[in-house]
């Protein structure tokens, strides 16, 4: 159907009138719309209520589909298994006799390490974990890894926890809900983990990219320390992910740069581990974090006043004047008066 | 069903169905597409519920007015995890876009149809992505290629859909 050549309304003033306000509300909703951008990109943690609320209203949903979804993924992933069995056996076997090599020696490694930590005495902070839920869906459109959790501020999820799988870590948790919470993965452009290589120790910054891989950034200049297939663990500096648990594989190094691939896959993880703030006092905004608390000075009790005739006497410190355990301080406190007798 | 309606109830239900049908398709769209239940390694599917409401939109000018745009974006915003605003200001400045391109150009035909919603998505994914920059999430753009890509493919097989769709609506 071919619209009319002009838009001309007729003569009809309300028709006109409509349309023009019309323009008008649009432009109003868009002028608003750049605020609410602004307040969201000043402070991503505005409008948390509304958007917790939200979460938890689409959440249960996917949860509900996930097992689906689940099928429909593990069907292509069975037919190819089913082609390549045979060369992988073999491969699998040989990976078998190395792992138990390593194996071997972690163990010792492990049994030096208690040895040593005990030796200097510490004693390793315990990893908390503040609930296990499931990881139920995920953004699919926009340049933001945002998943969605199936535990909210109930279950005791809060604001910049570091959510793990078995394997390895997922990312740490931007929004919560009642019922549900939403998780930056550290795929993300805007996730930084700081890391270390397990082979030396050598730090890092994991920096997501966006499309399931991971930048990994040397803190010193021309260097790049990283080889095809090694393994980055936190490493506990900044305070928010604890240290040791896996992040990422090198899948390539050149010259300057190399990408890793998480070790915690994200299509197929499910269960999630959320797990508290390392060092708690990292979790907030720089701005808003309390100072640790300083505990106030203990007033020192004031000196005791001499009594009249310690004053002359050049041997007198008022520090032993403090009534020591089982030293009676002074003279008994006066009984109670006796009870009146009976009339 | 019969052409000619049989009571008042159901001419009350074909009237519900003629006004309310865009509106409950493109609201589900926009759950369903806040629902989906499987984690994305990296972007590549169609934003499901702006392609419905980009589909309406070019389909029938007439159905809405420019500001629903921005109730829709809204809606979505909230829904998806977006930054508030996002959606809201990118889908209203399309619609605007596209009313000055009606102006313009009058009708249109499949091929410019597509093209047009083709430079619509375009101008929704670079702005996705630049809203994302300035939310310090630095990626390079090429990871968005996937999913523009992929919109602009559906969007024949949604068009046809919302035609169904659409012939229902109106079915006498």
């Amino acid at each position: 159907m071919a619209p009319p050549k002009n838009r001309r309304l007729g003569f009809s003033r309300r028709a006109h009138f409509g349309l023009f306000l019309g323009y008008v509300v649009a432009i109003g909703a868009a002028l608003i719309a750049v605020l609410l951008l602004a307040i969201s990109i000043v402070d991503p943690r505005g409008f948390a209520a509304l958007r917790g609320a939200a979460l938890d209203v689409t959440a249960p949903v996917a949860g509900a589909g996930r097992s689906v979804g689940d099928f429909f993924s593990g069907i292509g992933e069975s037919i190819s298994n089913y082609w390549q069995a045979g060369s992988e056996n073999a491969e699998l076997k040989q990976q078998l006799a190395d792992t138990r090599r390593e194996l071997i020696r972690s163990q010792a490694l492990e049994y030096q390490n208690r040895r040593l930590n005990a030796l200097l005495g510490l004693a390793r902070a315990a990893q908390d974990e503040v609930t296990i839920a499931r990881i139920v869906g995920s953004s699919y459109d926009s340049p933001r890894r945002l998943a969605t959790l199936s535990a909210g501020s109930a279950a005791g999820v809060a604001l910049g926890q570091p959510v793990r799988s078995p394997d390895g870590l997922i990312g740490r948790v931007i929004e919560t809900g009642r019922w549900a919470a939403r998780v930056m993965m550290i795929t993300d452009g805007a996730s930084n983990v700081p890391v270390r290589l397990v082979r030396d120790g050598t730090p890092a910054l994991a920096v997501g990219r966006g499309d399931g891989t991971i930048e990994l950034r040397t803190l010193e200049v021309g260097q790049n320390p990283f080889r095809r297939g090694d393994i980055l663990v936190t490493s506990g500096v900044g305070g928010l992910y604890p240290p040791d648990i896996p992040v990422a594989v090198v899948t390539s190094s050149e010259n300057d740069s190399a990408v890793a691939r998480p070790i915690a896959d994200p299509s197929r993880m499910d269960y999630a581990i959320v797990l508290r703030v390392f060092q708690p006092a990292a979790a907030g905004p720089l701005d808003t974090a309390a100072p640790q608390p300083i505990a106030p000075p203990i007033a020192a009790p004031p000196p005791p006043t001499p009594r009249p005739g310690q004053q002359n006497n050049p041997r007198y410190q008022p520090g032993l004047q403090q009534p020591q355990p089982g030293m009676m301080a002074g003279p008994p406190a006066p009984a109670a008066p006796a009870a009146a007798p009976p009339r | 069903m019969s052409r000619i309606a049989g009571s008042e109830t159901e001419v009350a239900i074909r009237d519900l169905r003629r006004r309310y049908v865009p509106l409950v398709s493109t609201v589900a769209a926009i759950l369903l597409g806040a629902m989906l239940p499987f984690v994305a390694i990296s972007p590549w599917l169609p934003n499901l519920g702006f392609l419905v409401l980009l589909t309406w939109r070019l389909m029938r000018p007439e159905i809405w007015p420019v500001w629903a745009a921005a109730g829709f974006g809204l809606l979505a915003d909230i829904v998806s995890g977006a930054p508030l605003g996002q959606s809201t200001l990118l889908w209203t400045a399309i619609f605007l876009g596209l009313d000055s391109l009606d102006a313009w150009m009058g009708v249109r035909d499949y091929w410019l149809d597509w093209a047009a919603a083709g430079a619509a998505i375009l101008f929704h994914s670079v702005g996705v992505w630049y809203i994302a920059l300035l939310m310090r999430s630095d990626v390079a753009f090429w990871i968005m290629v996937p999913q523009l890509v992929m919109s602009v493919l559906a969007y024949p097989i949604v068009a046809r859909l919302i035609l169904a769709l659409d012939r229902w609506r109106l079915a006498r």
